[in-house]
């Protein structure tokens, strides 16, 4: 019903909406949200909570009878939802949705994966926005949530792509850095040997994250990626955007 | 023979939940843009209210986006139908679902209700959503019986206006011969679904829209999981062109007037997909290949049926 009383135009956030959103709630970012949107997030809201097994049990009913836009507002609004730490298994559902739009809700600009997802959901939520094609970089929180085990799943992927005679995009190692190790390394150098400029530019920012020895030195053969680091001219940011521009 | 339309199309009745990728497909290349899913049965009585739920759901949610991704916009009507209003204690809780449902955005329509047996339980669930369609301002998609057809369709119209529905607020489908008349004659919508092999054949159709002229007419698949033609809309309109009907009646029958009559729902802006988004391929989840936005998909001539004729 939303939308027959307020529309469906993008909200203009203005920097100050956005530094109050965040002072509302760490990551809280409602950059692309509609008017729609919007309204159903403040009508779950103003749902009463002084019961929580009452309010979950009126959210699951909401999302079960909910079409697209309405999962994409009730997914959206989690993090400022009261009783987040019961609404775990409910994202861990999201995640595993095959409409791209719901998904998009879950993973991007969206603070609470990163909050309270265990590391077995936040690994597959990362894997499947890479199969999807999603910009890593619109992930909330990503380097903070990096792990061993989703280095070795990302190492085992990139090896079955170029076993494939295929690529894989240069996001993916944004996850990586702190993690490289002997086994990992290899992968690193192929990097280096790529054709495409920004998976070289990856590899590079992944030896600066990193205090293997190997990427140390390596990092000294390419001096002018290594300035770009240096000075922020090269990010995992201005990666996923160029990534992002290529891929429209 | 070519069926791609000169203009875009609207197939106001067709079940793409037991439909394939394949036909999304070859709908969208044939030149239709929006389509309409009444809420049916699924070959085989439910027994729970939950899977309705389901249903439903699954009709807003799921179906809506797999549609998306062939650039075809998705609308449905929300329902419970008559063969299964005769299971009298599931339909009780149905009848509670509904509510949750009608209001939603891209919901067109009450419907598919109507008649199949024309039971006792069937006349009390038809009468009880037709309240409901009024309630809620929505138009109403009448599934007319397929045995004693005559009987059933005028008993579906005289129990509409009993509940002070207004003509125009009714599409009555799955229309022949015998009952066009009575139903144009009301001031209600007339809807034809274009079988194969049999009952309403499309050189019958040309026939009919010869006759009676193109108002309050229009034409559907209502492709479901039975044999059935997804281009049946497509198939008409080229062999209505053909047969010398003008391109305006034609437009008339196969999307002016569907547009009109579920657009009263005020669900279904003609900006939906005149100002869509191009179709992001990006967004299938099965990975490989990717269609460029806009890309017109490419006509496999092998996939050209001979004849546009549907017997």
């Amino acid at each position: 019903m939303a939308p027959r009383f307020v529309g469906k135009k993008k909200l203009e956030i203005t920097e100050t909406d956005l530094a109050a959103a965040q002072a509302l709630r760490p990551g809280f970012n409602p950059t692309g949200w509609t008017a729609d949107q919007t309204a159903r997030t403040l009508l779950a809201l103003s749902l009463p909570h002084q019961s929580p097994e009452e309010y979950v049990k009126t959210l699951d009913k909401l999302f079960a009878t909910a079409d697209v836009n309405e999962l994409v507002a009730l997914y959206a609004a989690l993090p400022v939802l009261p009783y987040p730490e019961k609404l775990i298994p409910r994202l861990a559902e999201g995640v595993r949705t095959n409409m791209t739009l719901v998904f998009e809700a879950v993973a991007l600009q969206n603070p609470y994966p990163h909050d309270y997802l265990p590391e077995e959901a936040w690994n597959q939520l990362v894997l499947k926005s890479i199969f999807t094609s999603r910009s890593l970089y619109r992930i909330y929180g990503l380097e903070n949530r990096r792990n061993l085990k989703l280095t070795q799943m990302l190492s085992d992927f990139a090896h079955e792509r170029w076993a494939a005679g295929r690529t894989l995009s240069p996001e993916v190692w944004r996850n990586v850095g702190p993690f490289v190790d002997a086994a990992i390394w290899p992968d690193i150098q192929k990097l280096f040997t790529q054709p495409n400029d920004t998976e070289q530019q990856a590899a590079a920012l992944v030896c600066a994250e990193s205090n293997y020895p190997a990427a140390k030195t390596m990092l000294d053969t390419v001096p002018d990626l290594k300035a770009k680091i240096a000075s922020g001219e090269l990010t995992w940011d201005t990666i996923g955007e160029a990534v992002a521009a290529q891929t429209v | 023979m070519n069926t791609t339309s000169p203009f875009p199309l609207i197939d106001p009745h067709v079940h793409m939940t037991s439909r394939t990728t394949d036909d999304y497909e070859a709908m969208r290349r044939a030149g239709i843009v929006a389509l309409i899913e009444p809420a049916f049965w699924m070959g085989q009585p439910r027994t729970e209210a939950g899977t309705f739920k389901d249903y439903y759901s699954h009709l807003i949610g799921f179906e809506r986006f797999r549609s998306s991704q062939f650039g075809i916009k998705h609308y449905c009507t929300i329902g419970l139908n008559s063969k299964e209003a005769n299971n009298e204690a599931l339909a009780e809780q149905v009848m509670e679902l509904l509510p949750l449902y009608v209001a939603k955005e891209g919901v067109v329509g009450v419907g598919e209700i109507g008649y199949d047996d024309q039971t006792a339980a069937e006349d009390k669930y038809y009468r009880l959503q037709l309240e409901i369609a009024k309630e809620v301002n929505l138009p109403v998609q009448i599934h007319t019986p397929h045995r004693d057809k005559k009987k059933g369709t005028l008993r579906s119209m005289e129990v509409a206006l009993e509940h002070g529905l207004d003509p125009g607020m009714v599409i009555v489908d799955h229309n022949n011969e015998e009952t066009v008349k009575d139903v144009l004659d009301r001031g209600f919508w007339a809807a034809f679904t274009i079988y194969p092999h049999t009952k309403m054949g499309n050189e019958r159709m040309v026939e009919i829209v010869k006759q009676y002229g193109p108002e309050r007419v229009m034409i559907n698949s209502a492709a479901d999981w039975g044999i059935s033609d997804p281009l049946a809309v497509p198939k008409t309109v080229a062999l209505m062109l053909e047969r010398g009907i003008p391109e305006e009646q034609v437009q008339l029958v196969s999307y002016g007037n569907a547009l009109a009559a579920f657009g009263q729902s005020g669900q279904m802006p003609e900006s939906d997909w005149l100002e869509a988004q191009p179709i992001d391929q990006s967004q299938k989840f099965s990975g490989s290949s990717i269609l460029r936005g806009g890309q017109t998909p490419r006509i496999d001539e092998a996939n050209t049926p001979t004849s546009n004729i549907i017997r």
